[in-house]
């Protein structure tokens, strides 16, 4: 039985004993890429689990014990990690939790101490958390992020992004309906499998799988009929997360739209280039330039083989490489905007907007800060920059209705269906 | 034939049209939440009477009408996309369109580009809200219109959400303001809360249209839309059926009405809504409970015949007026629970000499009055003590349980409770202005369903499947009970999801425990929502532990006023000096309604004048119009001080570069020395808005693109406004992730808002075009590379003259400034600090941000603290005592690093007192506050925290305060 170790501040460590007898929880967001993500920490030797459990009682256990105010997203986290450590699946004794920290400016750089406070609450101080973060903040010696597992967990971005942008583009469309979704369960099943053993990682593997899935799910039967198109951007977990926001992504397909939620690439080297363009904005350490630099370009390749996979296909719609996202959204706001999602928020409407996907769906927690700004702040001059766009900010957060957001959402889509039915006199 | 159906929040309108597009039928009615049946009724009714059996084509529309159509599989519209069909068709000249209904509020823009608003989730209830209000006047909607008719004056009513209005209506009400004036203000602010949350800076203008309920029925409403547009709006013909007429005249599908009705008939069975276990399993079970709690009675004895000392106490809440006529041994001989009718003067006297009359005799030993209304009556009536509820409460709960660890009193509008430690009030819990609607929603949600309010609760005792309601704020309420009913919930189910919701917004939102044991064992229950069986049951399944209800429940804060005049009336000789019988006979009462023109607040006040001249004025912030002492600058006041430093900045006139403008805001609270200093040295003339007014937050709140972002923020945009007024056409705003490094955190950030709120002001205020507005990234952490930095944001907004030199000496001589005025701020904060201890002060620490100096924004209650005798000073200078502590959160934002150094301090000193400010919808203080808290508790000190917004009404900032003196003279 591991020892409990503390650090001087008193914080409880994720021992390497605990790493040998302890299993993992981590928490659910997208569902394709975070079981890519466990199976890379399973190769890496940590026993991990992935948490599947959903309804409203993680909303309960989040209100429990998680200050009400606090943002939506926190009361979602934690609520389910506290749902499954009260479930009596795990011995509470043999069990961590795992969560990101971004280290940023909003306030969701602090979820991992509420979730240390809602432990306490709970009288499960003998549960050790693990951050995970670039950033360098809480070390622990059982648990250390490399450079070589970094290089794996962009290999499952990587895949993600492209499975999620494929079988959006192809289900609503598909003859045979459930084709899609099947592949995608397929590929994602075959790549856990690569995973697990440390395959599909470097450059080459990954070239080869992406010929392979774009080469299948171009195989796919399709008619293609006009539809509308819906764009989802938002707070990154409330965005992704389906039971945060009431299955949205459900919804539309029900509405009988065509889905654009883009990845998870660009997000990951926005939090990586925001160090640059702090160092050109306010100045700072040279040394630390390069490093970053070169980070920077590492990933922006990895972002190239998504792109060029794409290329033999121009049926798909490639998932728009940052440097242009980047570019769109000059001298609508500052690149300083960092917080949160920052300017890529703003520029990911853009983006779709520049791809005929016009009718957007901001989804946000309710009172998220970074929101007011780049969110919510932003939609009158995205409509002054393109007249036709056509943008709802929805509220997410543990009272908010589904008939309220449903209704909202459908204002958005009478107006789309009404701009599609001018471009297309013929559709139904 | 088409028929269009609009199935809204609270009511159903239906038109059926012929083939020429002419209305052959039309309807409107209520539904009290009989959706289904209404709807079959309704359905049933046209197709025997009015289509006669022929075929037609159906479409439904309205936010409650989308799950029956989803359920049923028949055509829908979305309301507002129907509302723009029958306009297009009935009045294409149209250029905007607003329409109210029961919950919602829409703008549409027609012309020059088509868009369509609703309100957020926040600022529900308008038709709603309004129907609150009538309640909450006692007065029917049609009154409520009548009385708009002749006001004089417009008060100032929290726009932003039903609730927050709610805490502003009620001390009107209770300070004798005229309801006239209150019906108009009421509508005034609706009209601006439509405006200001949904046009979002974009300018209503032409043809405007009013649709719905309220703006039909209420031509006060109508008034005030006018009044705020400027314009004369047009409410047409059939204003009511416009979503239905949109929903008919896109009508494309043959419906078979016998299908439909039965496909509709077989809806709403699924009862698939999350529920909770019933309150009751049986009679039986309820039978055991009333014998247990009948148990709990307070001493009675007979007024007729008693002799000795008579005592009376009073509490005059919010929406009822209770008295307590109490004998030496704590008997009780008579008593009083009424509603108020918003104003307790008349019906108090009433009670008072229907006393007299019973018992000509009568003469009281002393008296005393607690609650909203305390110094009213206290004035009008000339009784002998006031006492703060919080006290009275526990006063009366102690009668009943010695040993009382707990007492929660949950009233018509607020929550009160109390951790009792060592026989003292050791932590004050009070509602705060987002969930207050406790009691008194309750009754309005029962008057909106059609029922009374006991026999609503009634039904909620043997529900089967209590609705799970959740615990946050009315306003979701409304729209949670909405989605309830679609999925087939039924009233009893609301019922009694609803008295659970309350108890569970008492307990998760107001107190936020996470078990009983957190409470104590021994708990009193009081106000008069715990005589409702349903609420009491609630609240013992939530806790688990079984309570003490009095039986005079309702009565207690009276209760405990009796008892305390009692007390203190034992160490005097006399009689009261509660005024006689003659002088009841002869009472005058008179309310006069005018602005305080002793500072620039212009407070708006509500004089009463009683006979023989006594007094009593409401509305004031400070002390000022009643004591006439002046403001002499000798307070112990670190709020006052600072803001008279920064007003100390004035423009350099005729600087060689030209104007520049600073809005004061935000951060520029703080950094205003810095810039102010650092533009001056480069030959600007800079020029500060000036403090923020009322006036000045409206001028800007129509380009408010969140309604949900904290109000400093929010008067950003007027700030901006009234410095393009002035003629400055360069605005320098800049944006700043980081702030100062004071070592005191991992980090240094600002919040979001305060480091990207420029880029808000930027996309959203179209007067800024053409001007130079400056709001690039700027950190001052690094003042190294700060003048190269600035020296090129500045070159590339055209001052292309500016060399690196000068730059660097002006921007020496800002970090000088700077430090300068901080070792000021903190020098003079360390004189208050001795001065207050010299004079054997309380030293209250008021902590926030800079920016809570705005006096719009504090509300005055530093001259609250120190009109109570205490002195005020501000968190940075108490951080500036204590060395970095560890915390238990992520310490990396510079200003809310100060409040943990300043509670660390605080929790060693004994008399200090830290009392947090934090302005809602602030997200980091979700964190800050619990933070903080733990940091005083655990060294057992009072955790005071004030949440404070666009209201303007410091009642419940005053019980507060009181309170925490009260506690800590104990």
């Amino acid at each position: 039985m591991a020892e409990l170790v503390y650090d001087k501040t008193g914080r409880l460590l994720f021992t390497k004993e605990m790493k040998e007898e302890y299993t993992i929880l981590c928490p659910m967001m997208l569902p394709v890429h975070f079981k890519l993500f466990v199976s890379v920490l399973r190769h890496s030797g940590y026993k991990i689990e992935l948490l599947e459990n959903d309804g409203p009682s993680i909303v309960q256990e989040g209100l429990k014990y998680v200050h009400n105010d606090a943002c939506y997203p926190a009361i979602l986290v934690i609520g389910q990690f506290m749902d499954a450590l009260h479930s009596g699946k795990y011995d509470i004794n043999r069990t961590a939790l795992i969560i990101t920290q971004t280290g940023g400016g909003c306030r969701a750089s602090n979820y991992i101490h509420m979730l240390r406070k809602a432990l306490h609450r709970a009288g499960m101080d003998q549960v050790p958390v693990i951050s995970l973060n670039l950033s360098g903040l809480e070390s622990n010696p059982g648990f250390q992020i490399d450079l070589d597992m970094i290089r794996k967990l962009l290999a499952g971005v990587v895949y993600g992004d492209t499975l999620m942008c494929l079988n959006n583009q192809i289900k609503p469309y598909e003859i045979q309906k459930g084709q899609s979704e099947a592949l995608l369960n397929t590929w994602t099943d075959r790549l856990n499998d690569q995973l697990n053993h440390g395959h599909g990682i470097g450059m080459s593997a990954q070239k080869k799988n992406l010929r392979l899935i774009l080469h299948d799910f171009a195989q796919i039967p399709i008619k293609k009929v006009p539809k509308v198109h819906v764009g989802i951007v938002g707070e990154i977990y409330v965005k992704y997360a389906a039971f945060a926001n009431n299955h949205l992504e459900d919804f539309l397909a029900e509405q009988d739209c065509e889905v654009n939620v883009p990845g998870l690439m660009n997000f990951l080297i926005f939090m990586v280039g925001h160090s640059l363009d702090d160092i050109h904005l306010y100045g700072g350490n040279p040394a630390k330039l390069i490093l970053v630099k070169a980070l920077f370009q590492y990933v922006t390749a990895m972002q190239h083989t998504i792109t060029n996979a794409f290329k033999p296909y121009p049926q798909f719609l490639a998932p728009t490489e940052f440097a242009h996202v980047k570019e769109l959204v000059k001298g609508v706001i500052g690149y300083g905007a960092k917080m949160g999602e920052g300017w890529l928020l703003t520029a990911e409407m853009l983006e779709l907007a520049e791809c005929g996907f016009e009718n957007i769906i901001c989804a946000q927690p309710f009172g998220c800060l970074p929101n007011h700004i780049v969110g919510k702040g932003m939609v009158h001059k995205l409509k002054q920059v393109d007249p036709n766009s056509n943008i709802v900010p929805i509220d997410y957060d543990p009272s908010a209705t589904k008939v309220n957001q449903e209704n909202r959402i459908k204002l958005m889509l009478a107006v789309a269906r009404e701009n599609l039915k001018k471009k297309y006199p013929d559709a139904k | 034939m088409k028929i269009g159906l609009d199935v809204g929040s609270t009511t159903i309108k239906c038109v059926v049209l012929d083939d020429n597009n002419k209305i052959v039928y039309k309807s409107y009615e209520r539904h009290f939440s009989q959706i289904k049946e209404k709807i079959t009724e309704l359905l049933t009714k046209i197709h025997k009477d009015v289509i006669k059996g022929n075929e037609a084509k159906l479409t439904i529309s309205g936010s409650a009408g989308m799950g029956i159509s989803e359920r049923c599989d028949l055509p829908f519209v979305q309301e507002v996309y129907a509302t723009r069909i029958a306009t297009g068709t009935l009045l294409p000249n149209t250029d905007c369109i607003i329409e109210l209904g029961g919950e919602d509020a829409k703008i549409l823009f027609l012309t020059g580009g088509t868009e369509v608003r609703m309100n957020g989730t926040c600022a529900g209830g308008t038709g709603a809200f309004i129907d609150q209000m009538a309640t909450l006047l006692d007065v029917s909607l049609e009154e409520l219109d009548k009385l708009s008719e002749s006001y004089e004056k417009i008060y100032t009513i929290a726009s932003r959400c039903g609730v927050f209005a709610k805490t502003d209506v009620q001390p009107l009400l209770n300070q004798g303001a005229r309801k006239s004036d209150i019906a108009a203000s009421i509508f005034a602010a609706v009209a601006n809360q439509t405006i200001a949350g949904l046009a979002q800076g974009r300018p209503i203008t032409g043809n405007v249209l009013y649709l719905g309920g309220p703006l039909t029925f209420l031509k006060g409403l109508r008034h005030a839309f006018d009044t705020a547009l400027h314009t004369k709006g047009l409410c047409p013909e059939n204003s009511l059926y416009f979503v239905a007429l949109g929903a008919a005249f896109s009508s494309e599908i043959e419906t078979d009405l016998d299908t439909a009705l039965e496909r509709i008939k077989k809806y709403g069975v699924s009862g698939d809504f999350r529920s909770i276990d019933p309150l009751f399993k049986d009679q039986a079970e309820y039978d055991t409970f009333l014998a247990r709690h009948s148990s709990c009675k307070a001493p009675r004895g007979d007024f007729m015949t008693y002799k000795g000392p008579v005592y009376l106490g009073i509490d005059s809440g919010s929406t009822t007026i209770k008295a307590v006529v109490m004998g030496s041994d704590g008997q009780v001989l008579d008593s009083i629970y009424r509603g108020n009718s918003g104003n307790p003067v008349p019906i108090f006297r009433e009670y008072l000499l229907s006393l007299y009359e019973k018992r000509p005799d009568l003469q009281f030993t002393a008296a005393a009055v607690t609650g909203y209304g305390e110094e009213l009556l206290k004035n009008a009536f000339n009784m002998d003590y006031g006492i703060v509820e919080t006290m009275a409460h526990f006063t009366a709960a102690k009668r009943f349980m010695p040993n009382v660890d707990f007492v929660i009193d949950i009233g018509g509008q607020d929550m009160k409770c109390f951790k009792i430690r060592n026989g003292a009030i050791d932590n004050i819990f009070l509602n705060e202005a987002c969930s207050s609607g406790c009691g008194s929603f309750l009754q309005t949600f029962a008057n909106t369903l059609g029922y009374g309010i006991e026999e609503f609760a009634k039904l909620g005792l043997f529900a089967k499947h209590p609705v799970d309601l959740g615990s946050r704020c009315t306003v979701f309420m409304n729209s949670q009970v909405k989605q309830a009913q679609k999925d087939g919930a039924t009233t009893e189910d609301i019922s009694a999801g609803l008295s659970v919701s309350v108890v569970k917004n008492a307990l998760y939102k107001v107190i936020r425990v996470n078990s009983a044991d957190e409470l104590g064992r021994h708990i009193v229950v009081q106000g008069g929502t715990f005589l409702n069986d349903a609420v009491l049951r609630a609240f013992e399944k939530e806790m688990g532990v079984e309570v003490i209800r009095p039986d005079i429940s309702g009565l207690m804060g009276a209760y405990g006023a009796a008892v305390y005049a009692m007390q203190k009336s034992l160490r005097r000789e006399g009689n009261s000096s509660l005024i006689s019988k003659e002088e009841l006979e002869h009472f005058k009462h008179e309310v006069k309604v005018t602005n305080c023109g002793l500072c620039s607040n212009h407070c708006r006040l509500t004089v009463n004048i009683f006979d023989n001249g006594r007094r009593f004025i409401g509305g004031n912030r400070c002390d000022r119009p009643t004591t006439r002492r002046s403001g002499n600058g000798a307070e112990l006041d670190l709020y006052a001080y600072k803001l008279q430093k920064l007003c100390s900045y004035k423009p350099i006139v005729a600087g060689k570069r030209g104007k520049i403008g600073l809005p004061m805001g935000l951060n520029m609270y703080e950094l205003l020395p810095f810039w102010h200093t650092f533009f001056t040295m480069l030959g600007f003339e800079v020029i500060t808005s000036p403090l923020s007014t009322r006036e000045l937050y409206l001028e800007g709140q129509a380009t408010i693109p969140s309604d949900t972002v904290c109000f400093p923020a929010k008067l950003m945009h007027g700030h901006v406004l009234r410095l393009l007024d002035e003629g400055v056409d360069t605005i320098f705003y800049p944006c700043m992730s980081y702030n100062f490094d004071e070592h005191k955190s991992d980090n240094h950030y600002n919040c979001p808002v305060v480091a990207y709120y420029p880029e808000v002001i930027a996309a959203n205020t179209q007067r800024l075009e053409g001007k130079n507005f400056i709001h690039d990234y700027v950190g001052l952490h690094r003042p190294h590379d700060f003048p190269r930095k600035i020296l090129k944001i500045l070159k590339a907004h055209g001052f292309t003259d500016l060399n690196a030199k000068e730059v660097r000496v002006a921007a020496d001589a800002a970090y000088r400034a700077y430090h300068e005025y901080m070792e000021d701020i903190h020098r003079k904060g360390n004189e208050i600090i001795d001065e207050a201890r010299k004079e054997h002060k309380q030293i209250i620490v008021l902590a926030g941000r800079p920016y809570h100096l705005d006096p719009e924004v504090n509300h005055g209650i530093n001259k609250l603290i120190t009109s109570l005798g205490a002195a005020v000073v501000t968190e940075d200078v108490i951080a500036a005592r204590q060395a970095k502590e560890p915390v238990h959160v992520l310490n990396q934002w510079t200003y809310h690093a100060r409040l943990y150094s300043a509670a660390e301090y605080v929790a060693t000193q004994s008399d200090m007192n830290l009392v947090q400010l934090v302005s809602f919808g602030c997200g980091l203080d979700a964190i800050t506050t619990d933070e903080v808290r733990s940091i005083l508790e655990k060294k057992d000190r009072i955790y005071t925290q004030i949440k404070i917004d666009e209201i303007t009404n410091l009642g419940a900032v005053k019980i507060r305060l009181r309170s925490l003196f009260a506690a800590l003279e104990q």
